[in-house]
């Protein structure tokens, strides 16, 4: 307390109460998604490479794409798959669905029922995409699977024969497809993909990955990845491309974007605080400097 | 629905949201204060994850890649693709491995369990060496070497670009002076470790910025589940 008994404003900031922060950043949160107030994030170059590669591809390109999440960070990585999925249909690629976690199986099984089966029906099971499902081994399974796809995938993930599926025919090792996505939150992830697959192979590799992630993986842009999403904002990205070029999945696929509005008034509370904090900081520092 | 399972009925998916939902605020409780609430999700959460895990780790490792490889024709019901394979000996080897890591539990022999972690760390060292060596370094130096100006070539060159790799190149090598102590860091070697360690803050910096950031996509994520439950669109 300054000047006896009477609080100040100073006082009254550097004794605030947490959960007075935690309140305003769940009304910072909460009110941009009951108002849908939404922002438009331009795509950066690095996501607009990913974009770019998997749009000039010829269609029937075979795209695996890796489920290695789980339910904890799908607010990030979903919004990622289903930009990603719905494009490669869009053009007319093949799609391989699998995963380095046994939480991204139940993923890509979310994404089937919400995204193909609603949104694509005409596309075929076992011609067009197939569900190959999760496999144990970590880096030792993409190890495996560069020498042999089909000794590791021996069926799909609801037990059929995995020779019985036209789009498998050609499929003998990872070098055999022409772009590999993975999406991942952890270990094992986007970095092994790279490590084991990418870089020996010489297999084009791109993908998205958590916030946290990101950054220790934009060192691999441009010679070791083909592009990469960075958090729900490389997804918001991805996804503003996709629409630029396929209108007419702009209500669609929207869920990143309309997340990025809590993002950006969230972030506007925590840059206060820190300019108040900072701000209260140097003048506790003077005042007991006075004293 | 007549003659569908329960769980997978309407009734089921809308008590799992339900559940869901005060789950999540039973852990948001704890930011007002600590309550038995928080407690009881939290534990929940633990002994569910340990049990996920244990079952998750039982079906898709220890019974494909072990039990068929050693007893295929047991598994008729488990696993049919497996019955009419070839027994292969050889996993006995992973077999007794297994088991002795468990004589970690038994004082008197738990040194036994040496040799399997002896296995395992000399597998994961082996396999992650090559891989890091390679992709982590080697790649990441040659990565580092982007032309600052090439002769002839106008196409894609900006200044933009030029910049970009400027600082690139002069951000490594200040970063990498930074930790170089067998030279005082005085005068220019000095200035240039400074650099390094603005380089250093720059990308602590961003680094957290991007943490924020996944940390408010999942507030967001578990907030529009509450939105979706509190006006009924999820059940």
């Amino acid at each position: 307390m300054a000047n006896g008994n009477k609080t100040t404003l100073l006082d009254r900031f550097s004794n605030l109460d947490r959960r007075v922060i935690f309140l305003l950043i769940a009304l910072a949160v909460i009110i941009p998604l009951i108002v849908n107030y939404t922002t438009y994030i331009p795509p950066s170059l690095i996501v607009q490479t990913l974009f770019d590669k998997v749009e000039d591809m010829p269609p029937g390109a075979k795209i695996l794409i890796s489920f290695d999440y789980g339910p904890s960070t799908v607010p990030e990585n979903q919004p990622m798959a289903n930009a990603l999925v719905r494009h490669a249909l869009e053009k007319g690629h093949r799609v391989y669905l699998m995963a380095l976690w046994p939480t991204g199986a139940r993923q890509s099984q979310q994404l089937i029922e919400e995204i193909i089966d609603v949104e694509y029906p005409d596309k075929v099971e076992g011609e067009d995409w197939i569900h190959l499902g999760y496999k144990a081994g970590n880096q030792g399974l993409i190890n495996t699977l560069m020498s042999d796809v089909k000794a590791m995938y021996t069926t799909d993930i609801a037990g059929t024969a995995i020779d019985e599926f036209p789009m498998m025919d050609g499929i003998n090792t990872l070098r055999d497809f022409d772009l590999i996505l993975a999406l991942g939150s952890g270990f094992p992830g986007t970095k092994e993909w790279v490590q084991f697959a990418g870089d020996p192979g010489n297999i084009p590799v791109g993908g998205g990955t958590t916030a946290v992630m990101a950054p220790l993986l934009f060192p691999y842009y441009p010679k070791q990845m083909v592009g990469l999403m960075g958090g729900l904002q490389g997804a918001a990205e991805y996804e503003a491309a996709l629409i630029e070029r396929y209108p007419q999945l702009s209500e669609r696929s929207r869920i990143a974007s309309t997340s990025m509005g809590p993002q950006v008034t969230a972030h506007l509370v925590i840059i206060a605080f820190i300019i108040v904090g900072n701000i209260t900081f140097i003048f506790e520092r003077r005042r007991s400097r006075k004293y | 629905m007549e003659g569908q399972p329960f769980l997978a009925s309407p009734l089921a998916s809308a008590i799992g949201v339900w559940i869901g939902a005060f789950m999540t605020l039973m852990i948001f409780s704890f930011l007002y204060k600590d309550n038995p609430f928080y407690k009881f999700a939290e534990h929940l959460f633990v002994g569910i994850s340990a049990a996920y895990w244990m079952t998750v780790a039982f079906w898709t490792t220890l019974i494909p890649n072990l039990i068929a490889r050693l007893w295929p024709s047991q598994l008729g019901g488990v696993l049919p693709s497996a019955v009419g394979n070839q027994v292969e000996w050889q996993y006995l080897i992973p077999l007794l491995l297994g088991l002795i890591l468990l004589t970690r539990l038994v004082n008197r022999i738990a040194w036994l369990s040496r040799w399997a972690m002896a296995f395992v760390i000399g597998f994961a060292a082996g396999t992650n060496f090559t891989r890091y060596l390679q992709s982590d370094f080697v790649s990441q130096i040659h990565n580092t070497m982007v032309p600052l100006y090439e002769p002839g070539r106008t196409a894609g060159v900006t200044i933009g670009s030029i910049f970009s790799n400027l600082v690139i190149v002069g951000g490594v090598i200040c970063a990498i002076i930074y930790f170089y102590f067998s030279k005082e860091h005085k005068g220019t070697f000095g200035r240039a470790a400074r650099v390094g360690i603005w380089v250093l803050m720059t990308a602590f910096g961003a680094s957290f910025g991007y943490t924020v950031m996944a940390r408010v996509s999942l507030l967001t994520g578990r907030m529009r589940y509450l939105i979706e439950w509190a006006s009924g669109q999820s059940w």
